[in-house]
């Protein structure tokens, strides 16, 4: 059976890489014994695929990763109380649901996320300005990164949403060091071409730098609606906020 | 005591691998500070993906914990990015659990494991924010405590470290916490001298050093009651030191990144260029049964697939096949480091590495029989290419031989035999494997204090380059064979550190001063900054490396012991330039080193036959014989 599941990452884990968040979760699912399906060939490895990376720094209330699992008689409601314990601290599980086989994967089916991001640099009311005129404008163009080669791109339909939210929210104490500036919230499409939200701020203007952001949401598109990989239901822990803190 | 964690993350975004300073890893504690615990800092000086592993600290870190008047932090010696971010905004060097500033801890220890680390440890004194010559540090300030190989020879550190600590630390550390408990209300001088009185402690400051021109005339104390000769520790039975039994699991990648059980310490293979070996004796085994405990319980709660037992030579355990035959399973892979070099020991290799059958590494490290018979390490070409043979045909695709050049005796003809085994072991592999690999790995030799080559002169730099052009154009166009070696210029400075007195401290604090950090890394390492620090010194690289020390000169780890009799090194070294061999005393009589009878311990040992197929320096005769009871060897005169 395929479940998959959504977990957060927040507070000092946040600093480590995508790449790191795959071994934990490959050494927490040894931990809990959880039947695992594992690949073919000479170096077995457990069929587990994640969604987006996230950025090493950012945190994230809505990762997911997809388990297959060698097995038909588990109880899905029981996995987050189970893996959580087996997580480091501010990495918890907060819904779990079986997937159809045919339910095509993370890294194809996520069409947008949702960021909160503190934009450092400029005081609460020019963001807004510098926000407000990026939605009004027809094209976004800027210069940038893409697998080592320079590109230059149009990002503005990437741009989906994007508001002011208020000042910087000091997500972490201390974070800001007390300089101007806003939290913005933004939903940035990762198809056909994706955005990041450092990006974002550079299209917004080259002086504002990024301060702390988190992923709230992953969307996927279907039949014209738009939900999220997991129904946000009762399974979700409450317990993931305070223990993260 | 205020987290300096608000301070620390905003740098964080900007720095290479920013999980090197986050903590939280599995099994890590996060202890209470209170006015009756004494705060150790235990510190790794090199990166944290290389410090995190280190064994010794781990047990240090869990057996202080465990105390109701203890605790302990780790700390890593930052990379370059962020040590310049901390000084721009002038962040103390802090621990990894609470974020502490280090200088809010009593002690600052830290494990010593190469030379070229030196320079790290005045860094990460500095970071500290306390000065990092001894002598000026005062009553506010932690004390500097290091342990490891390396503190037997302790004197190029001398003037930086206020107390060292000597051999095993899993008993000291408890004596040192003890005597600590309320130490800021004591003068400081009256700690150090009360910390010197503690077996295995040696407190460089409590001792004048005597010179007679260049000449090291005597290292001694200046009061009753510190010892003329400081003794290492050496605990008895592994058994009772079930450690770590929660090891560390690293959100990020590190070497050695897998569940480690040691299963034994000390080695009597008595290779004579080898400071383990001779600094860790006697053997100690575990019990089979306790290893197979902490296998099982340190795999279920690390969640690692893949264990090491480690040791100096973990194929010479009492029952080794039978141990590895219970471990080995579909899912968990057993790593083996330190192979010794035959054919059994490639079987249990095979064996365990049945799925991942990734490289196998052999240390013949001679390349003439003569010359292995003057290292005493005593592999036979038959062993090797028995090894190799069986290696090959077992599946395995790539081997890696590991050398020293510049030992003792060597000419260009042992050093050619280097590339002649090469040679033969690619050729054999060809019949076996297409593509069959064989890689090559060429060291400088360095000679250690308290080993029989502490008299040896190492090869200048311009030799050692001479023999590795030998092994280039003897291997030039060489079908499957590959070379490397290690940076003569490299090996030169750790020559420096490694056989230095305390007038060498000045060397490595100017080295220091001129930016010479993470000298082990090869894009750091610059040779030209010690050589000028050598020179403004009025110090001779020639006179401390090159040179070949005689019977009486009085070395500078002279009042430093690990058991071992000056003429049992001496006559040793006599031995090795006369090529003849000495056995593994665990399996054959005692030769008296003094290792086991100056301390009253002996080996503890599972079995008393050497393991099969194994001729090298077990006292068999050859081809093996396996028997019960010790025998003599034929490969040499057994000792008086």
């Amino acid at each position: 059976m395929r479940v998959r599941l959504r977990f957060t990452k927040l507070g000092k884990v946040r600093w480590t890489s995508h790449r790191d968040v795959a071994r934990m979760w490959e050494r927490a699912l040894r931990r809990t014994s959880l039947p695992v399906a594992l690949t073919g060939g000479f170096t077995p490895r457990p069929k587990v695929s994640f969604g987006l990376a996230l950025p090493t720094g950012h945190e994230s209330v809505a990762e997911y990763l997809d388990v297959e699992l060698a097995t038909a008689a588990l109880d899905v409601d029981s996995l987050p109380a189970r893996l959580s314990p087996a997580l480091p601290r501010g990495l918890d599980v907060t819904g779990a649901a079986v997937i159809d086989d045919r339910t095509p994967s993370l890294q194809e089916a996520v069409s947008s996320c949702t960021w909160e991001l503190e934009a450092v640099g400029a005081p609460q009311d020019e963001v807004t300005d510098l926000v407000r005129r990026a939605l009004a404008a027809g094209s976004i163009i800027i210069t940038r990164e893409r697998k080592g080669m320079v590109v230059t791109d149009d990002v503005r339909p990437a741009i989906v949403s994007a508001v002011v939210a208020g000042p910087p929210s000091c997500i972490v104490e201390g974070f800001v060091d007390h300089q101007p500036g806003a939290l913005v919230v933004a939903e940035l499409a990762t198809h056909p071409r994706s955005l990041r939200p450092a990006e974002l701020l550079a299209a917004l203007h080259p002086g504002l730098r990024e301060g702390h952001v988190r992923r709230t949401n992953q969307w996927i598109v279907c039949d014209g609606a738009r939900r999220e990989p997991l129904p946000r239901v009762a399974t979700d822990a409450p317990h993931a906020e305070a223990r993260a803190s | 005591m205020p987290s300096l964690w608000a301070r620390i993350e905003p740098l964080l975004a900007d720095v290479q691998k920013p999980a090197r300073y986050i903590g939280c890893e599995d099994g890590a504690r996060e202890p209470e500070h209170g006015p009756g615990r004494v705060a150790w800092l235990l510190m790794y000086p090199d990166t944290y993906e290389i410090g995190l592993p280190n064994q010794g600290l781990q047990i240090l870190y869990e057996l202080l914990n465990e105390r109701a008047d203890a605790v302990a932090e780790r700390a890593y010696a930052p990379w370059l990015d962020m040590e310049a971010k901390l000084r721009e905004r002038q962040v103390p060097l802090f621990s990894l659990e609470t974020h502490r500033a280090a200088r809010d801890f009593d002690v600052l220890a830290f494990n010593i494991s190469a030379e070229l680390v030196y320079t790290n440890i005045l860094n990460c004194i500095d970071l500290a924010g306390l000065p990092v010559r001894a002598a000026e540090r005062t009553g506010a300030d932690p004390l500097v405590i290091a342990g490891g190989h390396c503190t037997f020879n302790p004197e190029p550190l001398a003037d930086f470290v206020d107390a060292f600590v000597i051999g095993d630390g899993e008993e000291v550390i408890g004596e040192l916490t003890d005597a600590l408990r309320g130490w800021r209300e004591r003068p400081r001088h009256e700690v150090l001298c009360q910390l010197a009185g503690i077996p295995g402690v040696y407190v460089p400051s409590l001792y004048d050093v005597v010179y007679d021109g260049p000449a090291l005339v005597a290292v001694a104390p200046r009061d009753a009651g510190v010892p003329a000769v400081v003794e290492k520790r050496t605990i008895a039975d592994l058994a009772a030191w079930p450690y770590p039994s929660q090891q560390l699991v690293p959100l990020t990648e590190v070497v050695h990144d897998r569940l480690n059980v040691e299963v034994f310490r000390g080695c009597t293979r008595g290779c004579r260029f080898c400071q383990a070996g001779m600094i860790t004796r006697p053997v100690r085994e575990r019990p089979a049964e306790q290893v197979r405990h902490m296998v099982a319980s340190g795999l279920e709660h690390t969640g690692y697939d893949e264990v090491s037992l480690t040791s100096l030579s973990t194929a010479d355990f009492s029952g080794i096949e039978s141990l590895v035959g219970d471990l080995c399973s579909a899912d968990i892979a057993v790593a083996l480091p330190s192979l010794r070099v035959d054919a059994f020991t490639v079987g249990i290799a095979s064996e365990i590495q049945k799925v991942r059958r990734t490289g196998l590494t052999f240390a013949p490290e001679g390349g003439t029989w003569r010359m292995r018979r003057v290292i005493n390490k005593l592999i036979t070409e038959e062993d090797l290419f028995g090894a190799i043979e069986s290696a090959f045909s077992q599946g395995w695709r790539r081997v890696k031989l590991y050398f020293l050049i510049g030992l003792p005796t060597e000419t260009d003809e042992d050093v050619l035999g280097i590339a002649e085994l090469a040679k033969r072991c690619a050729q054999i592999g060809r019949g076996h494997v297409r593509g069959a690999t064989v890689a090559v790995s060429v060291g400088g030799f360095v000679p250690k204090p308290q080993t029989p080559f502490q008299w040896a002169a190492q090869d200048s730099v311009a030799t050692l380059r001479h023999k590795i052009g030998l092994l280039q154009d003897a291997l030039r166009g060489v079908r499957g064979v590959q070379l490397r070696w290690h940076d003569p210029r490299a090996t030169l400075a750790e020559g420096i550190a490694s056989r230095g007195d305390r007038r060498l401290g000045a060397v490595i604090e100017d080295v220091w001063r001129a930016g010479g950090t993470f000298q082990e890394w090869s894009e750091q390492f610059d040779l030209d900054r010690w050589a000028a620090a050598m020179e403004r010194n009025g110090l001779s690289i020639e006179w401390y490396v090159n040179r070949e020390r005689p019977r009486d000169e009085v070395l500078p780890w002279a009042h430093i012991s690990a058991g071992l009799h000056a003429d049992f090194l001496w006559q040793d070294w006599q031995d090795a330039l006369a090529e003849d061999v000495v056995e593994d005393c665990r399996w054959t009589p005692c030769y008296d080193c003094g290792a086991c009878t100056g301390f009253g311990i002996e080996h503890v040992v599972a079995s008393a036959t050497p393991p099969a197929g194994g001729s090298q320096g077990t006292g068999q005769p050859l081809p093996v014989a396996v028997t019960l009871g010790p025998v003599r060897s034929s490969l040499g005169a057994a000792r008086p």
